[in-house]
C-alpha cells in the first residue's frame, strides 16, 4: 500500500500524546480550581501559568495531531509566520488601550480599581 | 497558436491555470494544503476576536464580572469554580483523541474502525454543544445579555456570544462534516484514495479544540 502521501505514526504515539493533553488541561483547571492569583491579589504568576499551559497543549496538538511536526518547511512556515503579524496588532491594541483607559478615568471620573457584583446563581 | 478551446478561456480556464501542475507544497494533497490554508484563515478570524476581547476588557473602566464565580456550578451543595466549561475541555480532548485514531486507522485502510471513531468524534462534538447550549440559556436566564449583565462590565456579554458562539458554530460544522465524510466514506467514495480525506476532515477537528485552548485560557481562565 502506498503511504508515500499519509502520515503514518504508530497508536502509541497518539495515546501517549493524548494523555499529556488531559495532564496540561488538568493543570491548567487547577489555575482556577485553586484560585491563584485571586488568593494573594497579585495575578502575574496565574497569568504566566495560564499561558505555559496554553502554549504546551496548542503545541502537542498542532504538532502531532495536526502532523505539522513532520511536513516540509515550506507549509509549515507558510502557516506559523503570518500568524505572527497579529503579535503586532496585539501590540498596538495593548499600548492604545492604556491611553483608553487612562481617559476614561481621568475625563470621565471614572473608578480606578472597582470590584465587580459579586455572583449569586438562582437556581431555576 | 493553437486554437482556443473551452479549457484555455473563460471559466474553465481559471480552475486551469489554478490546479496547473505546480506544486509548492510537495507530498501534500491539494485537499489538505487548501484545508491548512483555510484554518490559516480562520486562526485570524478568532485572533481578532480575541484581540478585540482584549481590548475592550483593558479599556474598560468599570469592573470585569470575575469569569471564575459566572461560571461556577453548583453540585451537591459545594461550589466548583468553572466546573462546566472544564467538563467540556476534557470532552473536546476526548474527541481530537478518537479522532486522530480515525485518521491513523483510514491511512491503514481499515475502514470499520475510522469511520467508527469519526461518529465517536462527532458524538462528543455534539455533548460539547449540548453543554454550550446549557451553558448559553443558564447566563441568559441570569440576565446576561451582549449589552449588559449584573455583576459589571457589559462587554463581558458582547464578547462571550461572539466569541463562544462562533466557537460553537465551528463545532456544529465540523459534527456535520464528519457525519458527511463517515458516510461517504461508508459509501467506498474514498476506496481508491489514501484516505487523506479523513486526515483532511481531522485537521479542521483538531483547529476547532485548538481554538478552544485559546479560549480556555483568555476568556474563562484570565
Amino acid at each position: 500500500m502506498s503511504s508515500e502521501v499519509g502520515q503514518q505514526h504508530p497508536l502509541s504515539l497518539y495515546f501517549w500524546i493524548w494523555g499529556l493533553l488531559f495532564v496540561v488541561s488538568a493543570g491548567s483547571y487547577m489555575i482556577d480550581f485553586f484560585q491563584v492569583g485571586y488568593d494573594v491579589g497579585t495575578m502575574e504568576l496565574r497569568w504566566a501559568l495560564i499561558l505555559v499551559f496554553m502554549f504546551l497543549k496548542a503545541g502537542y496538538i498542532v504538532a502531532i495531531f495536526m502532523h505539522l511536526k513532520w511536513e516540509r518547511l515550506a507549509l509549515i512556515y507558510a502557516l506559523l509566520l503570518p500568524p505572527g503579524v497579529l503579535m503586532v496588532l496585539v501590540g498596538l491594541m495593548a499600548w492604545e488601550s492604556d491611553y483608553t483607559w487612562l481617559t476614561r478615568v481621568v475625563y470621565f471620573g471614572a473608578e480606578v480599581a472597582p470590584t465587580p457584583e459579586p455572583v449569586e446563581h438562582v437556581i431555576h | 497558436m493553437a486554437e482556443a478551446t473551452a479549457e484555455s478561456t473563460g471559466l474553465a480556464s481559471i480552475a486551469k491555470d489554478w490546479s496547473s501542475d505546480v506544486t509548492t507544497f510537495k507530498g501534500v494533497p491539494w485537499g489538505k494544503a487548501m484545508m491548512w490554508i483555510f484554518l490559516l484563515s480562520d486562526t485570524f478570524i478568532f485572533s481578532i476576536f480575541l484581540t478585540s476581547y482584549m481590548t475592550v476588557r483593558a479599556t474598560t473602566a468599570e469592573a470585569w464580572p470575575n469569569p471564575s464565580e459566572v461560571f461556577s456550578l453548583t453540585m451537591f451543595g459545594t461550589t466548583v469554580p468553572l466546573l462546566l466549561i472544564a467538563i467540556m475541555t476534557f470532552d473536546l480532548i476526548t474527541s481530537s483523541g478518537t479522532m486522530a485514531l480515525a485518521v491513523n486507522y483510514g491511512y491503514r485502510r481499515d475502514k470499520k474502525k475510522a469511520i467508527f471513531f469519526m461518529l465517536a468524534t462527532a458524538f462528543f462534538g455534539f455533548v460539547f454543544v449540548s453543554m454550550q447550549a446549557f451553558e448559553w440559556s443558564k447566563l441568559i436566564s441570569e440576565g446576561v445579555r451582549p449589552w449588559g449583565n449584573p455583576w459589571g462590565a457589559a462587554q463581558f456579554g458582547s464578547c462571550f456570544f461572539m466569541i463562544t458562539g462562533f466557537h460553537g458554530l465551528h463545532v456544529s460544522g465540523g459534527v456535520v462534516y464528519l457525519l458527511i465524510v463517515s458516510y461517504r466514506v461508508w459509501r467506498g467514495y474514498y476506496d481508491d484514495t489514501n484516505f487523506e480525506i479523513v486526515e483532511i476532515t481531522g485537521l479542521y477537528w483538531h483547529f476547532v479544540d485548538l481554538v478552544w485552548v485559546f479560549i480556555f485560557a483568555f476568556f474563562y481562565l484570565w
